[in-house]
């Protein structure tokens, strides 16, 4: 818990304080990506970074993902430690290629000879009506495909250690971060995403959950936006009197599924909240990996809470009736337990 | 700049070693594979792409090459992959699939990888374009010595991503070399028919950079025009574009019918063959006697039988570490 007297940051800063960190120790580090430059990127991660590192190691890039993210992989290979930027997540569709045919695989085609040190960062998630081309997590797409670490921050402190750790990684790292929890001043965010970060470089583990609320009879499992969906869910609960458990998943691949299976055998029920698009995803995968595992745990068939398989609308109602929301977190228990 | 005279047998060298060596792959693809063809049977399975004819580009230019420069080609890669220097045993162990291959049989023919002389290849079109200007960003932000030099088709210029690094790597000034080998068939679709214009080359004036193309699929003049432009690219001057006519003598893939091919073409490209009239050349400029040449001819091919030799006689890739180097270690 933070108290008062304690620094807090955003996401965004907590971000670019690492990047700054890394920066300074590490001269192989360095930041491409539309806007990023002067302008601090479009969600204020890179923010200070052009100020101090000038614009050889803070580039502006044209507008061109395939080659700049193609040029990321070359570089890792060759000795640098690329931090690149795309945009928003639904730009993949124009640079897929260079993310999961080359950054994903060239690893295993060099049969480890060859490291792909790179971070991809990119922002996901909606929920502030700017369309179904600017508002999609696509969780499932990225962690489905192999060769790719993933990673998305709830909160600032995960956040500072998660980019510290993926610099660090040898391996290609997907750093997902969700709009609505940066802390833009233009673009409503979860307060609760703000938290306490320490000043000196720390790192997180990539591949490990955290239960962030303990609880005895539900697990709420989710990531990201969903974790704080999660923990207000568990609030309206603890005041029927019923103790929810919250486990935030941090990292989607590799994906802790020790920690998930702990708390359902704790628990006895799982609910998977997920603001990505329902059907052949994450919440299938939570799922499975608990059933598959040992279905005798499940006192209840297992619920989720993810985006309806339709493109995201932009009206704001139309859009806000389609996103897991608290309530919808607690009419999932209900129906739990009307089953 | 004319090739010294090292530097012709060398070029004549690593011809007759890449010829030699696709005439053996070609030879044993087809291995298991009759009477009925099935792509995936014979001790090579898959697709396999040869690049007889095209072997000029891939010697006069990586002539100028040292093992510190990258190199990335493509799903045709043979050729630029003895050029640059790869490492011949562990290239045709990983195209049978052998546990000793580049990368243990995870990559195949199409993904050959070999970073002691930081050669790479992949199997979509254009897609070495971005991690070679990538590799060339990384020589100039950390002040190290080497060239990046992308081997696309002719193809390749009409994919997006091409244009996008074009771009890259002549707004950020890098020793880039983008070569075109330019065979004049997309698989079955011709040059005339999917460019609008007929020299590539003459897309260097949108990136404001120098564009040359070389006519006649010639090892020397593609040697002079490789020259200019990479060691341009090692005096920090930028990024250069070069289009190659040159042959494909085999088609597209092994078992292609070509039936695509006007009636002729073919007879009349091998009437034009490169290695035969380099040797014809290095023979009238007394640049070779023909004991020299007789000589590199026995030990290319003592070097392509000893390479297969080893590929045949290593051990399968075991089925379990497919599963393996994912990440890295």
């Amino acid at each position: 818990m933070t108290k008062s007297n304690e620094r807090k940051l955003t996401i965004a800063r907590a971000m670019a304080e690492a990047t700054a960190q890394e920066m300074r120790i590490d001269p192989s580090v360095f930041v491409m990506g539309e806007d990023i430059g002067p302008l601090g990127g479009v969600y204020g991660n890179t923010r200070g970074l052009i100020e101090e590192f000038g614009a050889e190691r803070i580039r502006d890039t044209p507008i061109s993902e395939t080659a700049f993210i193609g040029a990321a992989v070359g570089a890792a290979q060759d000795g640098m430690r690329p931090v690149v930027e795309l945009m928003f997540v639904d730009f993949f569709g124009v640079c897929f290629d260079a993310i999961y045919n080359l950054m994903a695989k060239n690893i295993y085609f060099s049969g480890g000879n060859v490291k792909v040190p790179m971070v991809l960062m990119t922002s996901t998630g909606g929920g502030y009506s700017d369309g179904g081309q600017h508002s999609q997590c696509l969780y499932g797409t990225f962690a489905h495909l192999p060769g790719m670490k993933v990673v998305a921050p709830s909160n600032a402190y995960d956040a500072k250690g998660l980019m510290t750790a993926a610099m660090r990684d040898d391996s290609p790292v997907v750093y997902m971060y969700h709009k609505g929890l940066q802390g833009m001043g233009w673009l409503g965010t979860e307060a609760g995403a703000t938290v306490h970060v320490p000043e000196e470089p720390y790192t997180l583990e990539i591949g490990k959950a955290k239960v962030v609320r303990e609880g005895k009879d539900v697990s709420i499992v989710s990531v990201g936006m969903g974790v704080h969906n999660a923990l207000k869910a568990a609030k309206k609960l603890e005041e029927q009197g019923v103790s929810a458990e919250v486990v935030d998943l941090v990292s989607l691949v590799p994906l802790d599924r020790d920690t998930i299976r702990a708390s359902v055998a704790k628990t006895g029920r799982l609910i998977v909240v997920d603001e990505d698009y329902m059907s052949y995803g994450l919440s299938g995968e939570i799922i499975a990996s608990v059933t598959e595992h040992d279905i005798s745990v499940l006192k209840a068939a297992p619920k989720r809470v993810a985006f309806p398989d339709v493109p995201i609308p932009f009206a704001r109602v139309m859009e806000q009736f389609c996103l897991p929301n608290p309530d919808k977190i607690v009419a999932a228990w209900d129906e739990m337990q009307a089953a | 700049m004319s090739p010294t005279r090292e530097e012709q047998h060398w070029m004549y060298r690593n011809m007759v070693t890449s010829r030699r060596f696709e005439e053996a792959i070609a030879k044993i693809y087809f291995e298991g594979k009759s009477p009925a063809f099935n792509m995936a049977n014979g001790p090579i399975p898959g697709e396999m792409h040869l690049s007889d004819g095209q072997e000029p580009v891939a010697v006069g230019v990586c002539a100028h090459l040292t093992p510190e420069d990258v190199v990335t080609a493509t799903h045709r890669p043979h050729h630029q992959a003895i050029a640059k220097g790869v490492d011949l045993d562990k290239m045709a162990a990983e195209i049978f699939g052998k546990k000793t291959g580049l990368s243990g049989g995870r990559g195949g023919h199409m993904h050959l990888f070999d970073d002691n002389v930081n050669f790479a290849c992949s199997g979509i079109i254009a897609q070495g374009m971005g991690p070679a200007v990538g590799a060339a960003l990384s020589r100039k932000m950390q002040g190290k010595p080497g060239v990046a030099v992308a081997f696309v088709g002719e193809g390749a210029v009409n994919q997006g991503g091409w244009h996008e690094a074009m771009n890259l790597a002549a707004v950020w000034n890098l020793p880039f070399i983008c070569v075109v080998e330019d065979n004049g068939w997309g698989i079955s679709v011709a040059k005339e028919t999917a460019s609008s214009i007929g020299s590539h080359a003459d897309r260097a004036a949108a990136y404001g950079i120098p564009g040359k193309r070389i006519e006649g699929n010639d090892p020397y003049a593609i040697f002079e025009a490789a020259g200019e432009a990479i060691a341009r690219a090692r005096a920090g001057e930028g990024p250069s574009l070069l289009e190659c006519e040159t042959y494909r003598l085999a088609g597209h893939f092994m078992g292609d019918a070509e039936a695509y091919r006007p009636e002729g073409e073919k007879d009349a490209l091998f009437e034009k063959d490169p290695i035969p009239k380099m040797r014809e050349r290095l023979l009238a400029e007394g640049t070779a006697s023909e004991a020299d040449l007789d000589t590199i001819e026995e030990e290319s091919a003592a070097r392509v039988d000893a390479a297969i030799k080893f590929a045949r006689e290593s051990d399968d890739a075991a089925p379990e570490d497919a599963l393996t180097r994912v990440f890295a270690a």
